[in-house]
């Protein structure tokens, strides 16, 4: 036949035949199953389907697959297999850390091995350039860097007691391209599931002629609609809140909202036009802003929330307005930020099908147990009849806690009777999931001669969005965080979050911390100046302390680590402000440079509200130790400390561990991994069950709590007091799931409701950090480069310092993209190419500061930390722009356009 | 809906002639623009047309096939003239793009912030187009003739971009400005050509990318700066806003039209001086 196209793949020939405009990482994927290449943008914007095409590497998603006739492709799967460049640097990612969630990491790889066939020992910018192809959300890229370049790794190549930086107990799968995403599920052939979704902000829509719709497409099997919800058609992550439906009924509330789904055979869903689906839309008036949802006669996006008010939050103490007036200086500004996108790079994905009766859900999700609470409602099924069994998740950072393609895969399996899948789009993808919550912020703060904060009060509106999702979460936790990390007794907090018609604003990295953390570190460093103290010792002065009680009233007698990571930033602020001071002294051009601090800190866990983890664990008579962890690992890494924290307190290493999960048939409910969570509260669940794991065999022969466990084949040997005891497993009795011991245990930090005032005990452990950052503005064309960072970092004990390394790279690349470039605007920024996101030219070098002040509830002293890292970041960066050129920026992203302005203003104004 | 694949030029023109074609070489641009639904019509593949490929020195100067890629013209040793071509084509998209991308294709998207379009307006490059009955050549400035639009007949192709010899004494340069350091659409961007003799600026050509409809050259400067002492170039105060009049850029989410003219003004500036001749020998 002539349109067959034959060519090398990864040294063996295939011969195929792809249809006109077929894209080569189509054929790949679904006609030769290399599921190895990842889509996560089809246009070229983000590189995750890089390959080798003779040796080039390309976008096979921008590749017709003819092209490809005659020629080798070589994709990660099979270079890993054969070529010793990707064998090293198989290696070489897994020692640094370079594979976070490891969706780029087939990408970054291939391109790396084009690189390092032409250069032996690549530079920075040589890497740099090679690798520009491909975008990471997760890690920051320094680590990939020096991965490429063979930098040393002081990673332990076995080990793995709490402390060890050992590598991730799953990185091999991500650096050999078999890690199973939520798109690499699904069988070659599996039905296909399109969303139907509003083109508009706000409008009305009738069906009609589905009939004939249907018969017109041969292939599409099924059409989705409100009718064919099987419960309820409304879910929401926090169950008073629930108010987004599957499928909107009558009324779009934002664009990119469903109304409906075609579910079809992959030829008939690859040419379906969306725009042909029988439904007519009417346009009707909408609200976008908070000034427009707040206004009198603006349509109600809720009838049960009068004026478009979803709900607040508010925390007060002492007398902030008398403490204002008597202040011997205070300083005021309002702050704004726009929306922000996760832009993980694995689009939302899954696969379901029914087997022997009951619902499997394969999906990237970072809270499969929410998962399963939402489908049991929406489905109006018993919940032992739904199984979720997460895939890979190619990054989370909070907007895979909602449910996205969950029930559109669960009501299409149950309508077809057939096995189906998904996957957004980028545009998709970017339309209908959660954002990080637009805010606007007023704040005053006063302050004695002697440099002591007296009085504080902040307001913030933030833009929730069409539905609740997490807005309440974000409007509770802003005012407990919004002093930063500081004594203030006289305190007033406020949030509101307001309805409007765009996305809804969700959780996202920091739940609203980020935004306010912006407005009080910037006023910090104004009344600071004002006051003629040095910013970091007007910090130091007022940082919180154990034995002293934050706006909350909480006192925490230990643990509390903001000072000594301010501290640990002096040699570096005095270092990095002299040299700043002398380049800007000895240069002549438009270059300045300036040095900016900023501080934070974040409760670890739910606000007030249970939380808990469970964590189970088996030895069978084999001897084989299995840890059922269903603490989901969305790339930062719960697998491997889970895992360090269990081994360390059974008393044996990592690697004798076998891992299950998560998959809600086999683990115990171990949370949702958000609030910086996993590593405390699943960490402890982990602890107490290999504590209690530990106990029981000691108590078998009554040794003593020092002595040593060796588990070998069917026998655990215990050597107490220079005597070794034996047990044998294959006497013990085997429980059902083939276990001769067991232990499972749960922990629930210990917290106290909040009172009206917000005072009680929010949170049983708070993280701390404090970042410092050089910039260089370019003050003619307004442009800003970050040029050193050093992040200290109070994680109370590091139970992998390469994995904290890395959530302080990835935090950080997500704050400076806040801070400079991120805005995502409906309808204008829905694909990688308007909605910018740092490239691995974009970071700099980081420095980071492992600060270990251990907090008596988390395991071995942990804290958690994913959330923390970018809460200074982005004020870190606004400081340092105003001491390079002297502009205080209010708004973020400071674009180049934005500077540039505000640098004219100034300019002129004087 | 076949894909087309000729191996010759007089193949593809007999094609072209006889159905509704879709032209596609790299793909970079076709794809992303692409949309939902099965491709309509044919579609012509232009890469293994042997007419097309390879970058020449001719008589005239040189010839840069239409199947060229930035990466064969980053790999193909060139006059200096040719550096802010290199340059832009560095920062067109990634090495990735860069592999499949071909210079004339960035031509004929015709997007305002085209990164190829500055450094060959500066180079007064013009435009080969073949049909199976006619050829012509126009100039790259006549060619594209709006936002996305282009003169060239549905039984046309691109053939080739020629680029009138090169003066002896000519350096060149680019600066883009983005948002970001990689995979970023220009802001704004300059590319110069300079021919300098003895000390002197001989003919001075200024190209603006991303501030207007199309990208366009600036002739006032170009005039202002004939015959100037290369020494000249430092002067602060060299670019005014006469100079940048023939400009109408857009705001839009990248930057305001307001700081795009000042930045221009800025580039400008930085691209002529990184564009002279280095060293005491101004020859």
């Amino acid at each position: 036949m002539a349109d067959q196209t034959t060519f090398i793949l990864n040294g063996s020939q295939v011969k195929l035949s792809p249809i006109a405009g077929e894209r080569l990482s189509e054929s790949l994927r679904e006609r030769l199953g290399m599921r190895d290449v990842k889509i996560g943008c089809n246009a070229g914007d983000c590189g995750a389907c890089s390959v080798l095409l003779d040796g080039k590497v390309v976008c096979a998603c921008l590749t017709p697959t003819q092209q490809a006739d005659n020629r080798q492709v070589e994709t990660l799967a099979g270079l890993v297999a054969t070529d010793t460049h990707a064998q090293t640097l198989a290696e070489r990612f897994q020692d640094h850390g370079a594979a976070q969630c490891g969706i780029c990491t087939p990408g970054m790889m291939v391109a790396a091995v084009a690189l390092l066939r032409n250069v032996d020992a690549p530079s920075e910018v040589q890497v740099q350039d090679a690798l520009s192809g491909v975008l990471c959300r997760c890690t920051g890229y320094r680590k990939i860097i020096d991965a490429v370049r063979g930098v040393d790794a002081n990673t332990l190549k076995d080990g793995g007691a709490v402390g060890d930086a050992i590598r991730r107990v799953d990185g091999l799968a991500k650096v050999c391209g078999t890690e199973r995403f939520g798109d690499d599920v699904a069988p070659l052939g599996t039905l296909e599931i399109r969303v139907i979704r509003s083109p508009f902000a706000r409008a009305g829509f009738t069906f009609g002629g589905f009939d004939k719709f249907l018969a017109e497409h041969d292939g599409i099997k099924a059409i989705l609609t409100a009718d064919d919800v099987l419960g309820l058609n409304c879910f929401g992550v926090i169950p008073d809140f629930a108010d987004q439906p599957v499928f909107a009924e009558e009324l779009a509330k934002f664009r990119g909202e469903a109304v409906a789904a075609v579910v079809g055979e992959p030829t008939a869903i690859r040419d379906f036009i969306s725009r042909d689906f029988p439904v007519s839309w009417h346009e009707l008036p909408n609200v976008v802003t908070v000034l427009d949802a707040l206004a009198d006669n603006a349509p109600l996006l809720h009838e049960n929330r009068a004026g478009n008010i979803m709900c607040g939050g508010f925390v007060a103490c002492g007398n902030p307005k008398a403490a204002l007036a008597d202040a011997d200086v205070t300083v005021e500004g309002s702050f704004k930020s726009g929306f922000v996108e996760h832009a993980y790079i694995e689009p939302e994905a899954g696969y379901a099908e029914i087997v022997k009766g009951r619902l499997e859900i394969h999906a990237c999700t970072q809270a499969p147990v929410m998962d399963l609470d939402a489908l049991e409602i929406i489905l109006g099924i018993d919940r032992k009849n739904i199984r979720i069994i997460p895939t890979g998740v190619g990054g989370g950072f909070g907007a895979k806690l909602d449910i996205s393609v969950q029930p559109y895969l669960a009501l299409a399996a149950i309508k077809t009777g057939q096995p189906v899948r998904i996957t957004y789009s980028r545009t998709e993808s970017m339309q209908s999931t959660t954002k990080r919550h637009p805010s606007e912020i007023k704040i005053k703060i006063g302050a004695t001669k002697d440099g002591r904060i007296k009085g504080f009060d902040f307001h913030g509106d933030f833009n929730t969005g069409a539905y609740a999702s997490w807005g309440p979460t974000v409007a509770n936790r802003v005012p407990v965080h919004a002093s930063g990390p500081y004594q203030i007794s006289d305190y007033r907090a406020a949030s509101c979050a307001i309805h409007t018609n765009c996305p809804p604003s969700g959780a996202f990295r920091g739940f609203g911390v980020p935004q306010s953390a912006i407005a009080q570190e910037s006023m910090f460093d104004e009344l600071a100046d004002k006051l003629g103290i040095d910013p970091l010792e007007f910090r130091i002065l007022n940082a919180l302390e154990n034995n002293t009680p934050t706006v909350c009233g909480q006192v925490f007698e230990q643990g509390v680590g903001i000072k000594k990571c301010l501290e640990a930033l002096r040699p570096a602020w005095a270092l990095e402000r002299k040299k700043a001071a002398e380049f800007n002294n000895t240069t002549t051009g438009t270059l300045r440079r300036g040095v900016g601090i900023a501080a934070g800190w974040y409760g670890c866990g739910n606000t007030s509200l249970p939380n808990p983890s469970t964590i189970k664990a088996g030895i069978k008579a084999d001897g084989t130790v299995v840890l059922h962890q269903g603490a989901m690992d969305i790339g930062q890494g719960a697998n491997t400390v889970i895992a360090q924290i269990f081994a360390s307190a059974l008393g044996i290493s990592v690697a004798q561990l076998t891992l299950l999960g998560a998959d809600t048939d086999i683990t115990p409910d171990a949370g949702k991994t958000s609030a910086s969570r996993q590593t405390y509260v699943s960490g402890n669940a982990a602890r107490l069950s290999g504590e209690a794991m530990r106990a029981d065999i000691l108590k078998q022969i009554n040794a003593s709590e020092n002595a040593e466990i060796n588990i070998g084949a069917g026998v655990i040997d215990i050597a107490d007091n220079g005597t070794t005891h034996r047990i044998d497993l294959s006497k013990g009795a085997i429980d059902a799931q083939g276990y001769v011991l067991t232990s499972q245990e749960t922990y629930d930090p210990p917290t106290k409701p909040l009172d009206k005032n917000g005072q009680g005990i929010p949170y049983a452990q708070f993280g701390y950090t404090a970042h410092l950052v050089v910039v260089e503005v370019d003050t003619a064309l307004g442009t800003v480069k970050p040029l050193q960072f050093v992040a200290a970092h109070d994680v109370g004990k590091a139970i992998n310092p390469m994995l904290v390394e890395g959530q302080v790279h990835g935090g950080i690349a997500q704050g400076l993209g806040m801070a400079l470039m991120e805005e995502y605007i409906p309808g204008r920024t829905e694909n990688l190419h308007d909605y910018l996101i740092p490239t691995i030219g974009d970071i700099p070098p980081i420095d980071v500061i492992i600060i270990e002040e251990a907090d008596a509830q988390g395991p071995y002293g942990a804290k958690g930390l994913g959330e923390h890292v970018l809460i200074p970041t982005a004020p870190a960066i606004l400081n340092a722009i105003k001491r390079a050129c002297g502009v205080r920026i209010t708004s973020v992203p400071v674009t180049p356009s934005r500077l540039h302005a505000a640098i004219k203003a100034k300019t002129d104004g004087r | 809906m076949t894909y087309l694949e000729p191996k010759t030029l007089d193949h593809a023109l007999e094609m072209l002639g006889q159905s509704r074609v879709s032209l596609i070489a790299g793909g970079t641009d076709f794809f992303p623009s692409m949309g939902e639904g099965a491709v309509t019509g044919d579609l012509l593949d232009l890469t293994r047309i042997a007419e097309l490929q390879g970058i020449t020195e001719t008589k005239q100067g040189w010839r840069i096939g239409a199947a060229v890629t930035w990466s064969n013209l980053i790999n193909t040793k060139l006059p200096p003239a040719f550096d802010g071509l290199k340059q832009a084509a560095c920062e067109v998209g990634s090495v990735q793009i860069q592999n499949a991308a071909t210079v004339v294709g960035n031509l004929c998207n015709a997007s305002p912030a085209a990164d190829g379009v500055p450094p060959l307006l500066a180079l007064d490059a013009e435009i080969e187009i073949a049909s199976s009955t006619s050829s012509r050549q126009i100039k790259l400035s006549d060619f594209i003739t709006g936002v996305r639009q282009i003169d060239l007949n549905t039984n046309e192709l691109v053939t080739a971009i020629h680029i009138p010899a090169i003066e002896k004494g000519t350096t060149s340069a680019f600066i883009k400005l983005g948002s970001r350091r990689y995979l970023v659409i220009s802001i704004a961007m300059v590319a110069v050509v300079l021919s300098c003799e003895k000390g002197r600026i001989t003919r001075a050509r200024v190209a603006v990318g991303a501030c207007s409809a199309i990208a366009t050259r600036l002739f006032a400067l170009e005039k202002a700066l004939e015959g100037a002492q290369i020494d000249t170039l430092k002067n602060d105060a060299l670019v005014t806003d006469q100079h940048l009049a023939e400009l109408n850029p857009l705001s839009d989410i990248r930057g305001s039209a307001e700081y795009r003219v000042e930045a221009v003004k800025e580039l400008c500036h930085r691209t002529l001086l990184q564009a002279a001749p280095k060293g005491t020998d101004h020859g």
